[in-house]
């Protein structure tokens, strides 16, 4: 006897409602279960693509170039000529949305009530502007204006510590390429803040002339930063910079750049699989319960069946299409709770309540899950691959009942 | 009495499968409440300790105000003074004297800015782990010697090794030009990178002449035996110091907010997926429960029937709950126990995780903390949100009417 599928499933769907009251129990569980999956992968989706971008930002950029020596020694004496040639060619083409060439050299600031060691960098405005790397928010002042600008820009935090402010002067110092003090005094003409008090404190801006012409470099630069607003892509499209960079040159994408940040995606895809799958086993100890009940219950019906001449695979297809239906729901259920809960979110949560831990991971103070269909997908995967898995078991017992014995049982 | 608990013992394995199965929801859950609790406790006590015992300590003594704006004029007066008479209160462990300036150090060939921080050389092991670091040459020795001792990224960045002379230029407290050369001795190797990138450290005389700081400092740094002592040693030292209102004694909480901040959010983030899971083992008692009311309603209606009341019925329903809750937390704690035990002996290693780690001060390796909270926090909440999912079926027994549930399929 060969029972068509839709028969087959009418069977299933209909023996899946005559205990409509543990059905609904355990449907609710999977929909909790699976809710749970994509709430908290959305929470923590939003949390790591903050942190990755907010690095990038600080970096700044997806890729960058250097000197060879300079990332293990970040002296101006290992600066490079600006872009040039096949370079320069490759920066002003796609992929590359925005690039920025920067000098980028340690020094110590100070005012006449103290001084700070800090990161110079000399920067061309209207390029870091393209590049987004420029700190957002001026709260005193203005921005610098072009690339020959004679003021600086530092963090608000910086100059209370410093206990200066606008239109004050302050001198920079740094170390020129043979090696003597380089010096300047200058004027503040910005206050910025930035998302992370860290930076406030580590990041001054000033024109790159200004610097160049201070550290005595011509037109030297130290870094050159490029985004092409792909930053999952990355190492598809960076070697051609690389490429046209020549040997001489160091091209990193950001995950080499910044290891830390490098790392996070990859192990926040790792704890979000194993969170699936822990709750998914929680609830599968519950599943695998209401099909052992749903059995026990028909063990005379479906030992009637077997011998009206229904084959043991169909009696484990229809336990099999039963558990499927209620994973199926359960998703479906679930996966709209999480849209209904995650929507109203998405402008933010307000976290500042632990902001200074949140920094310590490099995270700002509002958090915005973040619900991608990769997630919902990975969920709905976990479940029905692990939820047929579980259901296996008392399908195969089911379909191995002895007709005779099942039939005698009261 | 008696007969009841038979009773209801015998009807729980009226299903061997279904019980075992719900027995085993609560076991799985149990033992990895137990884990996961023990495995926070335990990287927060490392997070702490380690964060602490670093550098910060768990108490400084420091001038009002320096702590958030870091002046150098924001000194504590005879600061060494300070620290041995500090060693007198109740409860103090280590305490040392510490001093601290930005300054631009150069080498031969390069110059980098740097925090330098004064140190007592022979009291600073005792409240940081820095000095153990050393990776070359030595630790700083006398009080007064003219040695520098540099982190090891510094050291690659300056091109500096044991033996070179570093000069430094920084201004002193009353805001005067300050200047000075000194030997390389030593190189700390901590494995943080911005330490290592910007840290160097000289003995306290030195810097208080090179600084002008006289005989002030910036704040003397206390380590006490535990963790649990900081509040009430904190507390003796403000009585200690009670007459002097330019200083603040603050805590760990205080001197590194992002550290208990980092805690709970990491807390919170926890409770969360403690609660689902408790929620999903419920829902899986609340099934099997239901089931077997379900299938005995006319067991029910006869017992009903002969006399029973509801009230004795949903009793025997919820001792067989009970013992249901009891058989998981009594297996689920015995193996998470026995799990957490294991690691908290073994280790655990959580694999590809060792950057975000060592931001927090972890080793590859962490230790589970096994006690009677982590133990039996998650159980019991198990074992109540057992109870409370049987309320329901056994709230239902007060509707049965005999007849009708005798006859019932």
């Amino acid at each position: 006897m060969t029972l068509p599928l839709a028969t087959l499933s009418t069977l299933a769907w209909r023996n899946l409602w005559r205990n409509h009251r543990r059905t609904l129990i355990m449907l609710i569980a999977i929909a909790i279960g699976v809710w749970a999956m994509i709430f908290t992968a959305a929470l923590s989706r939003g949390m790591t693509e903050q942190m990755v971008r907010n690095g990038l930002q600080t970096l700044p950029g997806e890729v960058q170039v250097h000197h060879r020596d300079y990332r293990r020694d970040p002296s101006v004496a290992n600066s490079m000529a600006p872009p040039a040639g096949a370079l320069l060619e490759a920066l002003d083409q796609p992929p590359v949305k925005a690039w920025a060439a920067r000098v980028r050299v340690p020094a110590v600031i100070s005012s006449e009530r103290g001084s700070r060691s800090v990161t110079l960098l000399g920067v061309d405005p209207a390029a870091e502007q393209a590049l987004g790397s420029l700190p957002e928010t001026i709260i005193e002042g203005r921005s610098l204006d072009l690339a020959d600008d004679t003021g600086i820009v530092i963090g608000a935090s910086l100059a209370r510590r410093l206990e200066t402010g606008l239109g004050k002067r302050v001198v920079i110092m740094s170390q020129d390429p043979d090696n003597d003090v380089a010096e300047r005094g200058v004027r503040v003409v910005g206050l910025y803040r930035a998302r992370l008090q860290g930076d406030e404190d580590r990041f001054v801006y000033a024109g790159r002339s200004l610097v160049q012409e201070m550290l005595g470099i011509g037109d030297a630069v130290s870094e050159i930063a490029l985004t092409a607003d792909d930053y999952r892509g990355v190492e598809g499209w960076y070697p051609q910079i690389a490429a046209a960079a020549g040997p001489e040159l160091e091209v990193l994408p950001w995950t080499e750049l910044d290891t830390f940040l490098g790392s996070i995606l990859a192990v926040q895809d790792g704890f979000t699989l194993v969170f699936m799958v822990v709750v998914f086993l929680a609830l599968s100890f519950g599943l695998v319960n209401t099909l052992v009940m749903a059995v026990f219950e028909r063990v005379r019906e479906i030992g009637l069946m077997q011998a009206l001449g229904m084959r043991p695979g169909l009696i484990l297809g229809q336990v099999m299409l039963e558990s499927l239906y209620l994973l199926c729901l359960g998703l479906l259920l679930g996966n709209l709770l999480a849209v209904a809960t995650i929507m109203p979110l998405e402008s933010g949560i307000d976290i500042s309540r632990v902001a200074q831990g949140m920094e310590m991971m490099g995270m700002s103070t509002i958090l915005y899950p973040a619900l991608h269909r990769f997630d919902m997908l990975m969920s709905t995967a976990v479940v029905i691959i692990l939820g047929l898995l579980a259901s296996i078991a008392p399908a195969w017992r089911a379909s191995r009942l002895d007709p005779v014995t099942a039939l005698n049982r009261d | 009495m008696n007969v009841s608990w038979v009773l209801a013992w015998r009807n729980i394995w009226r299903h061997r499968r279904r019980t075992w199965l719900t027995v085993g929801a609560m076991v799985f859950c149990n033992v990895l409440l137990v884990f996961l609790v023990s495995l926070q406790l335990g990287s927060y006590q490392m997070m702490i300790d380690g964060s602490l015992a670093a550098y910060t300590g768990h108490i400084q003594v420091q001038r009002r105000g320096y702590h958030d704006d870091q002046h150098i004029y924001q000194s504590v007066p005879a600061v060494m003074e300070l620290a041995s008479s500090l060693r007198s209160v109740p409860g103090v462990g280590e305490v040392a004297a510490r001093a601290e300036a930005f300054a631009l150090a150069s080498s031969a060939q390069r110059s980098f800015g740097i925090l330098l921080t004064g140190v007592q050389p022979g009291y600073e092991p005792a409240v940081s782990t820095f000095p153990g670091k050393v990776r070359e040459g030595r630790y700083l020795q006398a009080d007064d010697a003219r040695e520098i001792v540099i982190g090891a990224l510094l050291a690659q960045n300056l091109k500096a090794g044991v033996g070179d002379e570093l000069t430094f230029i920084g201004s002193g407290r009353d805001g005067s030009f300050a200047a000075a050369v000194a030997t390389v001795v030593g190189i700390l190797d901590t494995g943080l990178e911005e330490v290592d990138r910007s840290m160097a450290q000289i003995p306290l005389g030195w810097f208080q002449q090179v600084f002008a700081m006289g005989d002030a400092g910036h704040s003397v740094v206390i380590r006490v035996p535990s963790l649990e002592q900081v509040g009430d040693t904190a507390a003796g030292l403000r009585a200690a110091l009670a007459g002097r209102n330019e200083l603040v004694v603050l805590d760990w909480e205080r001197l590194m907010p992002g550290l208990r901040q980092a805690i709970t959010s990491d807390m919170a983030s926890a409770w969360f997926t403690y609660g689902v899971l408790v929620l999903l083992v419920a829902f899986s008692v609340l099934n099997t429960q239901l089931m077997s009311v379900l299938e005995r309603t006319r067991e029910f209606g006869v017992m009903l029937a002969l006399g029973m009341r509801p009230a004795q019925l949903a009793r025997l329903v919820g001792m067989e709950t009970l013992m249901l809750a009891a058989l998981g937390l009594g297996l689920g704690v015995a193996g998470g126990g026995l799990l957490a035990a294991y690691l908290s002996y073994a280790g655990f290693v959580y694999p590809g995780v060792e950057e975000m780690m060592a931001r927090f001060m972890l080793g590859g390796r962490i230790y589970p903390q096994l006690s009677p909270v982590s133990l039996l926090a998650g159980p019991l909440t198990v074992f109540l949100g057992a109870l409370l999912a049987a309320l329901y079926p056994a709230l239902r027994l007060f509707r049965l009417q005999p007849v009708a549930a005798m006859r019932a399929l």
